[in-house]
């Protein structure tokens, strides 16, 4: 067969709001071929998403397509419901980001996906499970049968990925289109299902359009590439001309925002205090939270969210901490700020033990431990203007403060984080989620702190506004003094902030080290795995590399293996590691909770050479 | 699952000692007694009459007396119809409040889920407004005003059924009754049907199941319909109640011999036994409605399903 497999000619997609109509995708053209990736990247509000919605007559009700979109011979926007039916989940099928919220939680796995044989294919009973589960065994589930009796929520995240994919491959379809797939998952499980499509693509010959906001996803993946800025076409072109030679500006910008886990971010400053007394000295901390019991007579479990954990932070450093879900990453900047209860252990901020501390005297110390959220809209109080709640703070601990002088602290501040000090009477609504990151940023700024937790403070923001969020830290971390503990999961942030890194899984920490250490020689199987699974936007790098990545996922963490936490997951594991509990221990510069470090140091060494 | 379920039960014990309790002595603290008549009794007479229904002792013995005849399943002898014991009379009246009451239930939800589930798949149409402007009118007339409308225009304007009356049972008699009972829990059921009807529809899990091509009655059906009928599930128990009480009214407004009837004029003449006998026993029903819906609940979330 010659020709596109989907030829898309000047697409609009329009919304009719209260507030007038809103061009969201502005006369696109684009062709995919057969078998081929089309990788569709984008910032929020480009359009990317919308237009692969129009698509298949999935906009919400008040939007409209235009243009045309020809498949397999018919024109997918004239098609009325029932052909459109026909082609939807058949001949193209489309998997979204959120694996939990887009199966539905109600039905068991096996029934969502005889839905689809039988309104496609005519399958039911055991035929149709049959063909489930040989499905499923395709995506690597195995234990297909039982897995068709299981409702979502008893499924993993990357599980449940799997199972949509699978869902929508039942029909073989000949164009699959992927929104944000590997967006809600953990890195080393991203880097399984980037694996697994491509396996499936090679097996099936499936064409695919992988829309994504992250470049580096994309960079080993796709033939070819779409970036979209505000409903438009910005550039198109192979990965190499994308990466290596975009001629857009948009294109070098975004790609110039872009963190990269294979280079150093700038230089991090000296520490100015080094062999002064430490900030923050946390002594075998433990954080446990009480769980509902299992069975008639059980008694209510401790899921232990971080274990015996141990670190000091001089006056200026940055520690980064890094970790896939449940590694208790946040739950540790919680238990610092004092925000849950340590079950055992110390935190001592300013030579002071916060957790002895009264009321009035813990409250009082928080005007120097300070902390900014990862959800800037939602951690905010709508209901109060910008100016209140940055001022806030200061009716807390000056309260004599003049109101002039307050508003006068306030615009100060604002101006500093890069907002218009005239806006302060608006509500957080009214901004952007930067912005609304920048009034939050401020919040925490305004009584002078010491300490900032920020506990995945950029995650949600897109990739060029995360660039300017992160510059104004670390130069607002100079010209302030300050110390931050940065929570993240994405590597390439944590290293372009960090002067040391904490990696933990399951409540205990892995590895500690300077950033450059860690990055640059890592010791822990684990962080040498979260290293390998991690993309990187370079399209040469990642197609040579080879993805040895994780088997299997992140186990519960209120059943942790015994021994060394990792060992069910560690390509090195030995007897050992199930006996006995790594320590902490200095190897070289880095301290590495592992009990064969030094043997898979020598085995690298030598393959190396 | 049965962890659950015991809990459940037993949570249900001191909800009722509770409702006892409060039922027992409030009653007794009203003005006025079993044996006050308009023309007075001798004293002599009077005391002997309170000395054979223990009603000389204190209170708290009384109690704890009751409680122990209780906890053996008797609900003692009604002290106004001299001749039957109290769970005679219920035995005698609750088959009729039940027909009624069951009827009501299955038309409320039959009307009202399905009402609900068409505005909602015409959200914002006029259809929508049209239904959703019945069901506001439908809650807001309460049913004794509801009652003598129905029989005003179907019994003795247009004379299509009788005014009232149990005619043993016959469905002619039963219509009027069931319908004004049912309206207002129609109108409930069709405007929280549609509210999660709605919510459900617009869930990423409804695009999912667009997007893999399935027909829109198929996606109805096997995909919104379970979980949009949670809400509803869950409002099953408060709707019982709202039928006992209500069946309280409808019995005496169309003169029917259900319980309801028992219950009013057990009250009205200080019937210690017979009003204690009859909150006891619709008490103990709608706790257990409320266990069963519970548990309906626990079968239609899978994820509570599987709490430990």
């Amino acid at each position: 067969m010659s020709g596109p497999l989907l030829d898309v000619t000047s697409l609009g997609v329009r919304f009719d709001t209260p507030a007038g109509p809103l061009q969201a995708v502005r006369s696109l053209d684009f062709a995919v071929a057969p078998g081929e990736v089309l990788g569709v990247v984008g910032e929020s509000g480009s359009g990317k998403s919308q237009a692969m919605l129009a698509l298949l007559g999935l906009l919400a009700a008040n939007g409209r397509a235009s243009g045309r979109a020809l498949f397999e011979g018919q024109d997918l926007l004239a098609l009325d419901e029932a052909r459109l039916n026909r082609v939807r989940g058949s001949r193209i099928a489309m998997i979204f980001q959120d694996p939990m919220t887009s199966l539905n939680p109600y039905l068991a796995i096996g029934a969502q996906m005889a839905l689809v044989l039988r309104a496609h294919r005519g399958l039911r009973g055991r035929e149709a499970a049959r063909e489930a589960g040989a499905m499923l065994e395709s995506v690597g589930i195995p234990d297909a049968g039982r897995r068709l009796r299981q409702y979502p929520h008893e499924l993993s995240g990357g599980m449940r990925q799997r199972v949509m994919i699978a869902t929508a491959l039942l029909c073989r379809p000949s164009l699959l289109i992927a929104d944000e797939p590997t967006t809600a998952l953990d890195v080393t499980v991203q880097a399984q299902i980037l694996e697994l499509m491509q396996t499936l693509r090679a097996r099936f010959g499936t064409a695919i359009i992988l829309i994504t906001h992250d470049l580096a996803v994309v960079a080993g993946l796709a033939d070819r590439l779409l970036v979209m800025q505000q409903g438009e076409c910005r550039e198109a072109g192979s990965p190499e001309e994308i990466f290596y030679a975009p001629r857009e500006r948009y294109t070098r910008a975004l790609l110039a925002a872009v963190p990269r886990l294979d280079r150093a971010g700038p230089p991090a400053p000296p520490l100015r205090h080094a062999g002064a007394a430490p900030l923050l000295q946390v002594r075998g901390l433990r954080v446990g939270y009480p769980v509902l019991a299992e069975g008639l007579f059980g008694r209510k479990r401790l899921l232990r969210a971080v274990e015996d954990l141990s670190f000091e932070l001089a006056p200026g450093e940055v520690l980064g901490v890094v970790g896939e879900s449940g590694c208790g990453k946040s739950t540790l900047g919680r238990a610092v700020l004092q925000l849950v209860p340590a079950s055992a252990g110390s935190v001592s901020f300013l030579g002071r033990d916060l957790g002895q501390l009264e009321r009035a005297a813990l409250d009082a110390m928080r005007r120097d431990l300070q902390v900014v959220f990862q959800d800037p809209l939602a951690s905010l109080d709508p209901r109060m203007t910008v100016r209140d709640i940055v001022a806030e703070p200061l009716e807390t601990f000056e309260p004599g403060m003049a109101e002039a002088e307050r508003s006068n602290q306030v615009a100060e501040m604002l101006s500093r984080v890069g907002l218009d000090p005239s806006h302060m009477n608006r509500y957080p609504h009214q901004f952007s989620g930067g912005q609304c990151q920048r009034v939050a940023i401020a919040r925490a700024l305004i009584t002078r702190p010491k300490l900032i937790v920020c506990d995945e403070a950029v995650s949600a923001l897109d990739v060029s506004v995360r660039a300017q969020i992160l510059r104004l830290l670390l130069e607002l971390r100079r010209l302030l003094d300050l110390s931050l503990i940065f929570i993240g999961h994405d590597l390439a942030v944590i290293r372009q902030v960090s002067q040391r890194v904490m990696v933990m899984y399951l409540g205990r920490v892995m590895e500690m080290a300077p950033a450059g250490e860690l990055f640059g020689q890592p010791r822990h199987p684990y962080t040498r795995a979260l290293l390998a699974a991690a993309p990187v936007p370079d399209p040469r790098l990642e197609r040579s590399r080879p993805r040895v990545g994780l088997a299997g996922e992140v186990p519960s963490p209120l059943a942790p293996p015994d021994g060394c936490v990792f060992r069910t997951r560690c390509p090195h594991a030995r007897e050992i590691c199930a006996a006995q509990v790594p320590v902490l221990a200095r190897h070289g510069a880095a301290e590495v909770a592992c009990h064969r470090v030094a043997e898979i140091q020598e085995s690298a060494l030598e393959s190396a050479s | 699952m049965l962890r659950f379920t015991i809990q459940r039960l037993l949570t249900g014990i001191p909800t009722l000692l509770v409702l006892i309790a409060a039922a027992f002595f409030l009653i007794r603290a009203a003005p006025g007694g079993p044996f006050d008549r308009e023309r007075d009794l001798p004293p002599e007479i009077e005391a002997n009459l309170r000395q054979a229904y223990h009603l000389d002792e204190p209170l708290v013995r009384q109690f704890g007396r009751y409680l122990g005849n209780l906890a053996r399943g008797d609900f003692g002898p009604s002290l106004q119809y001299r001749d039957f014991s109290v769970t005679e009379l219920i035995r005698a009246g609750f088959p009729v409040s039940l027909r009624i009451g069951a009827l009501a239930m299955l038309l409320a939800l039959l009307a009202g889920v399905s009402a609900g589930a068409w505005a909602a798949l015409r959200q914002n149409a006029a259809s929508d407004h049209l239904v959703m402007a019945a069901a506001m009118t439908g809650i807001s007339i309460p049913n004794f005003v509801m009652a003598p409308l129905l029989v005003l225009v179907v019994a003795v304007g247009l004379g299509w059924l009788p005014a009232g009356g149990y005619g043993g049972g016959a469905w002619r008699h039963l219509v009027l009754p069931v319908i004004t009972l049912a309206l207002p829990q129609v109108a409930y059921l069709a405007r929280l049907t549609r509210a999660s009807m709605i919510e459900v529809l617009s869930s990423p899990y409804i695009r999912t199941a667009r997007a893999q091509g399935l027909s829109p009655g198929r996606i109805l059906l096997q995909h919104a319909l379970r979980p949009a009928l949670l809400p509803v599930v869950s409002y099953l128990g408060p709707a019982i109640a709202a039928l006992i009480t209500g069946s309280v009214v409808i019995e005496q407004i169309f003169g029917l011999p259900g319980i309801g009837r028992f219950f009013v004029t057990g009250a009205l003449n200080r019937d210690y036994t017979l009003v204690m006998g009859v909150v006891v026993f619709y008490g103990t029903l709608i706790l257990l409605c409320n266990f069963l819906v519970d548990l309906v609940y626990g079968l239609l979330d899978p994820r509570i399903r599987h709490l430990p």
